[in-house]
């Protein structure tokens, strides 16, 4: 059941403490509305995933998650026969008629559902996740697609397997490499960038409810100013929350230079990167 | 509502942006359910069905712009919303006074700075709103039916408001409060913002009035822009570089994880017996799951040689940064600069070099000026081969060139050149100029192109990276034989 408006399904998400911006929700809602899957790009740390699980609580469904990697194949997205235990089945009863076996090892009992396969069977509707992508191979990519266009799986003992309901797809992609011309074409494209000012100070405060507001405020301003530095990893969303709970750890509840040089570290993850913003912050 | 859709569409594939048909329905499809009338709305369902790669968003967003630029909440009870009293009378005033709008450098712009001044300082939007109409009516002096972008009308009415000065006043009013040196770091930030959103405010509203002139498909293809990867990169204006800066990054990151995933794949090499027999202990005996040893593919050298001398020192620049990005692919990166004099540069580069400083460094403590800093091939070739050529290039060695071939009438000392190319596996040159350049004036590319395996055009960065990337496949046997 799709939610009536965009501002409606902004309020849901942040009443599950998601705070999406304007756009997010518009593009959330067409999603909805033209049951599409959503392509979610974006730099790490600005809440892809969170925006999935989200999604989920928002519903009430069950959110079934695939992280690629390198590697995912069909026997890990779809099903696997199990088997070791057919095997057994077959050696425990050494004297059984073949065809009559056969027709027992690849039944549903043999069989292992992965997360692909169990999305589509699942009887409630769930949220699928698709994490991270770009890491799949050409090959993998192509077998997804033809899931997520038909939401069919067939399995050649058992026959073909029909989703009773239509998951919500969401697929994420840190942009290593380009996804297919195809994979795009089905997907609505999302591309979230870091928050406004405003938004991650409403984030820090949500997220963090013993962070005063004043602070809140002047750390996203802070992270904000950090971002427009040329350095190779800009603070994310996840890490200015880590610094927001260790300003509070350490009882800082006034931002001066020496203050945020201290806690540098939390926010960058490079050596380079925190002495060329300690310098930045030394000259101003 | 459907014929602007399908000229938006066939602007954006103009621009080079694929939109397929099924995308285009899409988009048909969502305009459906959302408030036409709001912009943002509007935004999200065409930026979400027609462009699927982030790169391509400004090209989207100039489109977006002449195509829906009348589409928003149009002028009206603007002075109901105004913050404050005082604003509400210069509303009023401004109101009054686009009545009898002519334009032009004779009318007065005070009340109009005085505006801004208190809008940018309230953050009042209605007031900044009703500021930005009124400069464009009493400042732009547009001249209907100009096939122009708009950027002359802008700058004429960013002088007419002395930006700059209203800029500085802000700053000096905040930094009175300011505590801090890094509150006043962020105060003046903040400024810049919003600045630059009154800058951008004033844009739209001239492309506004330009669209009503001239109509969307002509304002659009006025504005049109070449995509990042599609810039030329000795070209581009400052703008544009800081642009191709973040895409490199992006860009190189990029190809290294392709390459070393083809890596990984490309053979799967033998069976490995042993390793195979022990997981066949998991079922029972049954080789079920065979096990391979993994390849280990031979990685080529690599020896980058960069003219570094103004005109093409950029690309110099991007060309080593894509390079070192992949220098896990190779078994070596060497980098040689040179201007009219060659000095090894490798040790400028490290992991987390940040690029611009090397490179400033390299300028000021590498021995690149052999005599008076005017690009020299034939030298610079001569001092690679007679001090590093042993040392550095082998039959392993992929020597990669990049300049323009202009020596400035000096000698070309072709055999230079082409005693690097023998002992090297392979030689590339790239070069950043256009190839009906090549040959005239002081370029000699035809010289050396003959001891070159190959010498390719590469102007932007889409090019680029399809270069290192052949450049960087693995093959076990020499490219050319060796002659």
């Amino acid at each position: 059941m799709p939610t009536a408006s965009p501002a409606s399904i902004a309020a849901a998400l942040e009443a599950v403490g998601y705070l999406p911006d304007d756009h997010i929700a518009q593009v959330v809602f067409l999603a909805e509305r033209l049951d599409k899957p959503i392509l979610v790009e974006g730099p790490a740390g600005v809440g892809k995933t969170e925006l999935a699980k989200a999604l989920a609580s928002v519903h009430g469904r069950r959110l079934i998650r695939l992280q690629c990697y390198e590697g995912l194949d069909e026997a890990k997205t779809l099903y696997e026969w199990n088997y070791r235990k057919q095997l057994l089945r077959i050696q425990a009863d050494a004297h059984t008629d073949w065809s009559e076996l056969a027709g027992d090892i690849f039944s549903e009992e043999f069989l292992l559902t992965r997360p692909l396969l169990e999305a589509i069977r699942s009887t409630d509707p769930v949220v699928l996740l698709i994490d991270e992508i770009d890491r799949v191979e050409m090959e993998t990519e192509a077998l997804m697609l033809e899931v997520l266009s038909e939401f069919q799986v067939s399995i050649p003992e058992l026959g073909t397997i029909e989703a009773s309901s239509r998951p919500m797809v969401l697929l994420t992609s840190n942009n290593t490499r380009e996804l297919s011309e195809a994979l795009k074409r089905r997907c609505l494209f999302l591309h979230i960038d870091y928050p406004s000012i405003e938004r991650e100070t409403a984030i820090l405060v949500a997220r963090v409810p013993e962070l005063p507001r004043v602070l809140a405020e002047s750390m996203a301003r802070i992270v904000a100013s950090i971002r427009s530095e040329p350095i190779r990893k800009p603070p994310s969303i996840s890490e200015s929350l880590d610094w927001a709970r260790t300003l509070i750890a350490l009882g800082i509840d006034q931002l001066d230079e020496a203050a945020v040089t201290e806690t540098l570290h939390v926010l960058l993850k490079y050596q380079a990167d925190v002495d060329k913003v300690a310098a930045v912050l030394a000259k101003s | 509502m459907l014929r602007i859709l399908t000229g938006f569409v066939e602007e954006l594939r103009a621009v080079g942006i694929p939109v397929s048909m099924v995308e285009t329905i899409d988009a048909a499809r969502g305009i459906e359910y959302v408030d036409l009338g709001s912009r943002s709305a509007l935004r999200a369902v065409l930026g979400s069905t027609l462009v699927k790669n982030a790169r391509h968003y400004s090209a989207f967003e100039a489109a977006f712009e002449a195509y829906f630029s009348a589409v928003g909440p149009r002028a009206g009870s603007v002075e109901d919303q105004a913050r404050s009293e005082d604003a509400r009378v210069l509303l009023a005033g401004l109101s009054g006074a686009a009545g009898l709008s002519g334009g032009g450098d004779g009318d007065d712009a005070s009340d109009l700075v005085s505006a801004l001044l208190r809008a940018l300082q309230d953050r009042d939007q209605a007031l900044l709103q009703a500021v930005v109409r009124a400069s464009v009516d009493r400042l732009a002096a547009i001249e209907p039916g100009r096939p122009v972008g708009g950027a002359y009308y802008l700058y004429r009415v960013m002088r007419r408001l002395e930006l700059e000065k209203v800029g500085a006043e802000l700053t000096d009013v905040a930094a009175r409060d300011a505590t801090s040196s890094l509150e006043r770091r962020l105060v003046s930030e903040e400024i810049e913002r919003r600045l630059t959103e009154f800058r951008q405010m004033l844009r739209s509203e001239i492309r506004k009035r330009l669209v009503a002139d001239r109509g969307p498909q002509a304002v659009a293809r006025t504005l049109r822009r070449p995509l990042v990867e599609d810039i030329d990169l000795m070209a581009a204006t400052r703008d544009q570089l800081v642009e191709a800066e973040r895409v490199v990054h992006q860009l190189s990151r990029r190809l290294a994880t392709r390459l070393s995933q083809r890596r990984r794949q490309h053979n799967r090499g033998r069976l490995d017996i042993r390793r195979t027999i022990r997981a066949s202990l998991s079922t029972g005996g049954v080789p079920v799951d065979p096990r391979f040893r993994r390849p280990r593919p031979g990685r080529p050298e690599i020896v980058l040689l960069c003219d570094i001398s103004g005109s093409v020192a950029t690309f110099a620049r991007f060309t080593m940064q894509i390079v070192y990005a992949i220098a896990a692919q190779f078994s070596r990166v060497r980098s040689f600069a040179f201007i009219d004099g060659m000095d090894e540069v490798t040790s400028f580069f490290g992991p987390g070099t940040d690029f611009p400083t090397a490179m400033r460094r390299i300028g000021a403590e590498a021995e690149v000026v052999w005599l008076d800093g005017h690009s020299d091939y034939g030298n610079a070739f001569a001092t690679f081969r007679d001090r590093f050529l042993e040392d550095a290039v082998t039959t392993r060695t992929t020597v990669i060139v990049t300049g323009d071939a202009r020596s400035n009438y000096h000698d070309a000392n072709v055999e230079a050149l082409r005693d690097i190319s023998r002992s090297a596996r392979a030689l590339f040159w790239l070069n950043p100029e256009q190839q009906r350049y090549w040959d005239t004036g002081d370029s000699i590319m035809g010289a050396y192109s003959p001891w070159c395996d190959e010498v390719s055009e590469v102007r932007n960065l889409r090019q680029l990276e399809r270069f290192v990337e052949k450049v960087s496949i693995p093959t076990t046997r020499p490219i050319r034989p060796i002659a």
